[in-house]
Parts: structure tokens; sequence; C-alpha cells
């Protein structure tokens, strides 16, 4: 009962986040109300007994990306955002279009994945968590701090290059 | 069973903040006195036994205070701010293993509930920055929160080598694991490196270049006055005892010992780690911007990466020698 009505508001202020996050004016609201989806989102995760990827999102979205897209907006704009732009009913369009394409295609994906039930009996602890990492997954695995690895290295690289002293 | 679950959140809800105001009065007395030890003064002695009702006294001053609102504020961040900065230090009480099988909840993650949680106080001192409109505000949010996420790193790593050895990360299970030997012999360096890294986080002296006085007036809560401002000192202290608490749990044995009680044990050892963190505030000076970004970047991760490594490579040739 109780978990139900809590259900419910996560889910609200989930919605609510990510409709706030896409249509307030001032940049950092944006990214406020961006933080708040991602928070409900992580909630939601509690829901689902995942604690992990609970912390997760909240260690990895919230700590590190919302920080640092909060950070490029405050070495970026004013302060405090005054100027009202108007809506360009073009760029509208455009980006309407693109977003239904890509909406149309999530569905499409999501309709025809065969979602199987997790075995509500299985090992979900950490180390089984881990373990699956380095074994069974561990090409993804290893793709992704691949990846992570040109990151640190491209973000060197730009970095040095405005460097003053060097 | 709903009106069950109810009425223990409420209590388990009002024993928490009772705790935290009272825990934060003592701290500020404690405070006090022990600079005032260190700097040959006497300290509050006047009000109540031991000037103990000094900073109950401050408390009513604080509480009756106006509050103000700077007019180019932002209004709904700026009362949203203290909240986002003070709640989720409330909820790091959920997984605090006080006693013997007194958790209020077990989680399996652990401690690291309460590390992602930290995060959410993050963005409430980036938004009290911001909002208030204030350049000295936004410089000193600015500064606490590079300073935050990059004392989180090896904040962390420095928890792994004790994780490595129990295997889990439950608090129930971290602290009975430390039966035969504290975790603080074994794991010497990781209780250094969380030491350092846990008075970085908490914005202490002498890591508290967020609000260093000096350069920038009182950094994020310069425009914060009341009892809103009473919310971030509250914050400050229990994240004292927070992070204090689970370096008990984790290095120090938690709730163990001979003849007392388990929760007496468990506030014994939290309160000296607080009196060490004082005892540090009051000897050494602050550090610079740049040197801190090093000292985390260039000496605490290597070193705790390091930590972890030893300390799996011992435990896998253990596995080989037996």
């Amino acid at each position: 009962m109780i978990a139900d009505i809590f259900f419910m508001g996560v889910a609200l202020l989930t919605l609510l986040g990510a409709l706030l996050a896409v249509s307030l004016k001032n940049v950092f609201y944006n990214a406020l109300s961006l933080i708040l989806s991602l928070f409900g989102v992580a909630c939601l995760f509690i829901f689902l007994n995942s604690e992990f990827l609970a912390i997760i999102e909240i260690i990895l979205y919230i700590g590190a990306i919302a920080i640092a897209i909060i950070f490029a907006i405050m070495l970026s704009s004013p302060m405090i955002q005054k100027k009202e732009e108007k809506p360009d009913v073009k760029k509208i369009a455009r980006s309407f279009i693109l977003a239904a394409l890509f909406f149309w295609g999530l569905l499409q994906t999501l309709r025809r994945t065969v979602w199987p039930a997790a075995n509500p009996e299985g090992d979900y602890s950490l180390g089984a968590i881990g373990k699956s990492l380095l074994s069974n997954q561990i090409l993804p695995f290893e793709t992704v701090s691949l990846v992570l690895l040109v990151a640190i290295i491209g973000a060197l690289m730009l970095a040095e290059k405005k460097g003053t002293a060097r | 069973m709903i009106f069950k679950e109810l009425i223990k959140i409420i209590i388990y809800g009002t024993l928490v903040v009772l705790f935290i105001s009272v825990n934060a009065l003592f701290l500020v007395w404690a405070e006090r006195r022990v600079s005032a030890r260190i700097q040959l003064r006497r300290g509050p002695i006047h009000v109540g036994w031991q000037g103990l009702l000094q900073t109950v006294a401050d408390a009513v001053k604080l509480i009756s205070k106006e509050l103000v609102l700077p007019k180019e504020a932002d209004r709904f961040l700026y009362i949203l701010a203290p909240m986002l900065v003070f709640a989720p230090l409330l909820s790091a009480f959920l997984v605090l293993p006080l006693a013997q099988n007194v958790v209020i909840r077990d989680l399996n993650i652990g401690f690291l509930f309460i590390f992602s949680l930290t995060n959410i106080t993050f963005i409430g001192i980036f938004i009290a920055g911001w909002s208030s409109n204030n350049k000295y505000a936004l410089l000193g949010s600015m500064r606490a929160v590079a300073q935050n996420i990059s004392y989180e790193i090896p904040l962390l790593l420095s928890t792994m080598g004790v994780v490595l050895l129990t295997g889990t990360l439950k608090m129930s299970e971290l602290v009975p694991a430390q039966a035969k030997g504290w975790f603080l012999f074994t794991q010497p360096v990781a209780f250094l490196i969380f030491l350092c890294s846990s008075l970085a986080e908490a914005n202490r002296a002498p890591f508290d270049i967020p609000e260093a006085e000096s350069e920038l007036v009182a950094g994020f809560h310069t425009e914060y006055s009341g009892m809103r401002f009473a919310l971030f000192f509250l914050g400050e202290y229990t994240a004292i005892f927070i992070s204090s608490a689970i370096a008990a749990a984790l290095f120090l044995g938690g709730w163990q010992g001979p003849l007392l009680p388990g929760l007496v044990w468990f506030l014994i050892k939290t309160y000296g780690i607080i009196f060490i963190v004082m005892w540090i505030r009051w000897t050494f000076p602050r550090l610079r911007s740049d040197q801190l970004m090093a000292l985390a970047w260039k000496v605490l991760i290597p070193l705790a990466m390091v930590n972890v490594f030893v300390t799996a490579l011992v435990l896998e040739l253990q596995k080989i020698l037996a």
C-alpha cells in the first residue's frame, strides 16, 4: 500500500523531471530537472530490488555527468540568464520530426524484443555481478574500458593544446 | 500492517532528527573546547556546566534570527538548497550499524548507499552557491564540488581493500568480520586515505578551501542567515559524524568491544575519530586549492590503487599457498 503510493510518486517525479528538463527556459533549471528525473530512475531501480544499479545511477549520472553539465553551464553562460528567446518554428519542427523518428524506432525495438524475466532465485549479489562482468560479459566490459581510455587520451590532448607554458 | 510500518518510519525519523540535533550541539561545544585547549584558551565555560549550554543558547539565537532573502537571488533554489544539503545526510542513518543486529535497513550495498547520496549534497552546495547570486558563494561552491568529486575517488577506493578482505558490502557482515582483528591493522594505508578523503569530503580544515574565510568570506553559504545557515552547519557536523561512524565500522571493529553494550562502543569509537578530526583541524594550516587537487590526484588515488592491488595480490597468494 505505502509502496504503491511511493511508486506512483516516484514515477510522477521522474516524468515531471523529464518534462521540465526540456521545457524550462533557464539552462541551469534544465540541468537540475534532469537530475530530478535521474534520481527518479534510481528510485525505480530500488523498486526493482536492484540497489546496485540505483547507486551506480546516482554516483555516475548525478555525481559525475550531471555535475559536469552544471560545471559547463556555469563556466560558459552568465549567472542568471534573463534574455528571452523567441521560439523558432522551423527548429521546433525539425527536432520534432527527428524525435518522432527516434521514438518510433525505440517503440519498434521495445515491441519486437522478447523480454525474458530474470530468475528471482538467481544470485544478484555484487560478487556475482563482478564475476559475470569479468567472465561471460568480458567483451562488452573491455570494449567500454577501451572507449573510456580513448576519451581520457582525447581529453588530455585537448587540454594540452590550450596549455600555456609548454 | 501499514499502520505499523508508518509508526516505525515516524519513530525512527524522530529519533534520527533528535540525535542529529543533539549531536551537532555537542560537537560544536566539543570543537570549541578542543580548539581552546589547543590554543591555550579556556573556551565556553560559563553557560551551564562546563559551558555545555552555550551552543543551545547559540541555537536559540540562530532560530530567532531573521531569514534574509537576497533581492537578486533565485528564490526557489535559494530556499531549496539547505534542504538538499541536509536531507541525504538524514538517510545515511538507514545503514549505520549502531549495535549488534541494530541496522534500520541492512542493504546489500551497505555503505556505498551513503557515498552515493552524498552526491546529492554536492548538488545542494552547487545550488546554494549559484542561487545566492554572489561571486564569493559561486566560487566557494565551485571549489567545494570540484574538491568533493575528486576526493570521492580515493574515498571509495580506500574502502575497497576492506571489501576485498570480507567479500561483502553489508554493514552487518563487515563488522563481525573484524572479531579477530580490526582492519585498522591489516589496512592501515586504507584507513589513512579514508580519513584524509573524508576530511576533504566534509570540507574540514586543512581542506576547508570552499569556506576559506580569508579569501571567500564564507564560501557557498555567504548569503545564508538564521535557520537556513544553521541547516548547513548542522549538515557539516552530521557529515563528520557519519564519516567517522563509517570509519569506526569499517576499520575499528564497529560495535565490538568487551563489557559495555555495542551502542556505547560504537559511539566511543566514533567520537574518538571525531576528536582526531578536530585535532587535525586546529593543528594544520589550510592548503592551497591547487595543492589540494594535486594531493588527491597525484598522491591519494595512486596510493589507494596500489593498496587495492597489493590486497588482492596477498589474498590470491594466500589462496595458492593454502
